[in-house]
């Protein structure tokens, strides 16, 4: 089974896990900036941080034959300091001209308050003004609706092409709200929150197969770096055909991720 | 299912499989899924139980479950799933002013 891997936290995994996924069959892996567990307590420790997403990790992944990219960006959990956001913002464009960066991401809104937006709002600025796509996060259990909702009325206002932004992290009330409005969709696989993959197998027989991806967004927390690949196993026993089920784990995240000229897979 | 023929259906007429019957079956789901979600289910009725026996006030999100379990039980005319998680949901539309937690807790403080 080949498939690819568009949303893993590798710093928060081990090598064992690396082994794994290569094992498993995956030909590129997507890395976006994220919530480290903590807030970092000074911009210098964002600008490491994009040092270890640029160099490091793709070192460290090509040990296992793995091709890794990555999006950046100061993710929404620690967006809610609108002048530490801007210093973060403002380190970005240092490193996007690498050759593994494939975008802005993962951004969006965590508690869906007015600075989070306004650093969202400044992201897609940044991203419209590089010509980048652009990965969104939308927010955990309770705010997730209401922040989907806010995510997509900001992408319309700043007038984004929505072919060049997946909204991640959808469930059964979201996914609607994103393809109806002409965005990719991304499903996480988590053991505890999110979607199972039964579940995430349910959203593809109801909203179809069409500008979706599945992803297991592994990090420090309870998480799956074999999500995807046990949730292809999961559509075998739905009796989903062998050609469905790499456009959904394969075909679909290359279509995406190739509208970066830096991915090539 | 014959999986020639299934091969011969391009993915964009995907949703239109189970109208000829090319899906699983309501035994073939059951097969599946049914000690999965029978386990669980005793799991929440458990829980509950665990709720009503141990002493404390409870909270919001007691509230919310039960709530939650409502809609699952009449959702109206919407997929139970989502009638679940929007009743589990802030239906607010407005950003919020500044939050003092950076967690979600699973239920919407009402």
């Amino acid at each position: 089974m080949r498939y690819i891997e568009p949303h893993a936290h590798m710093v928060s995994r081990t090598t064992d896990d690396y082994q794994a996924i290569a094992q498993a069959g995956c030909q590129a892996l997507c890395e976006p900036a994220f919530w480290a567990g903590y807030d970092r307590g000074s911009v210098e420790g964002f600008r490491d941080y994009f040092r270890q997403l640029t160099q490091y990790e793709p070192a460290r992944a090509a040990k296992f034959g793995i091709p890794h990219y990555t999006w950046l960006c100061i993710n929404p959990k620690e967006a809610d300091d609108v002048v530490f956001g801007r210093e973060v913002l403002s380190v970005i464009p240092e490193f996007l001209d690498q050759s593994t960066v494939l975008g802005i991401g993962e951004i969006g809104l965590n508690k869906n308050t007015r600075n989070e937006h306004t650093i969202l709002e400044e992201h897609i600025a940044l991203a419209q003004e590089r010509d980048l796509p652009i990965l969104v996060h939308t927010p955990h259990l309770e705010d997730k609706l209401k922040g989907t909702r806010l995510i997509v009325d900001a992408m319309k206002n700043a007038g984004v092409n929505p072919d060049r932004v997946i909204i991640d992290h959808v469930e059964e009330h979201t996914a609607a709200i994103a393809l109806d409005a002409g965005f990719w969709a991304g499903m996480t696989l988590y053991p505890e929150s999110k979607c199972t993959p039964a579940r995430a197998i349910d959203i593809l027989e109801t909203f179809g197969t069409e500008r979706i991806w599945m992803n297991s967004a592994c990090d420090w927390g309870i998480s799956d770096p074999l999500a995807v690949v046990k949730c292809a196993l999961e559509m075998k026993k739905r009796q989903h055909s062998g050609e469905l089920i790499e456009k959904v784990i394969y075909g679909n995240p290359r279509t995406f991720l190739s509208q970066s000229p830096n991915f090539k897979v | 299912m014959d999986q020639k023929i299934l091969a011969q259906i391009p993915p964009s007429e995907f949703r239109w499989r189970a109208y000829i019957g090319l899906m699983p079956n309501k035994t073939d789901i059951l097969d599946l899924y049914f000690m999965d979600a029978r386990y669980k289910l005793i799991d929440i009725a458990a829980f509950l139980d665990r709720l009503d026996r141990h002493e404390g006030e409870s909270d919001f999100r007691h509230a919310g479950f039960l709530k939650a379990m409502e809609a699952m039980l009449n959702p109206g005319d919407q997929p139970r799933a989502k009638a679940v998680l929007e009743s589990l949901s802030d239906h607010s539309t407005e950003p919020a002013g500044k939050s003092e937690i950076q967690f979600a807790y699973g239920a919407p403080q009402e």
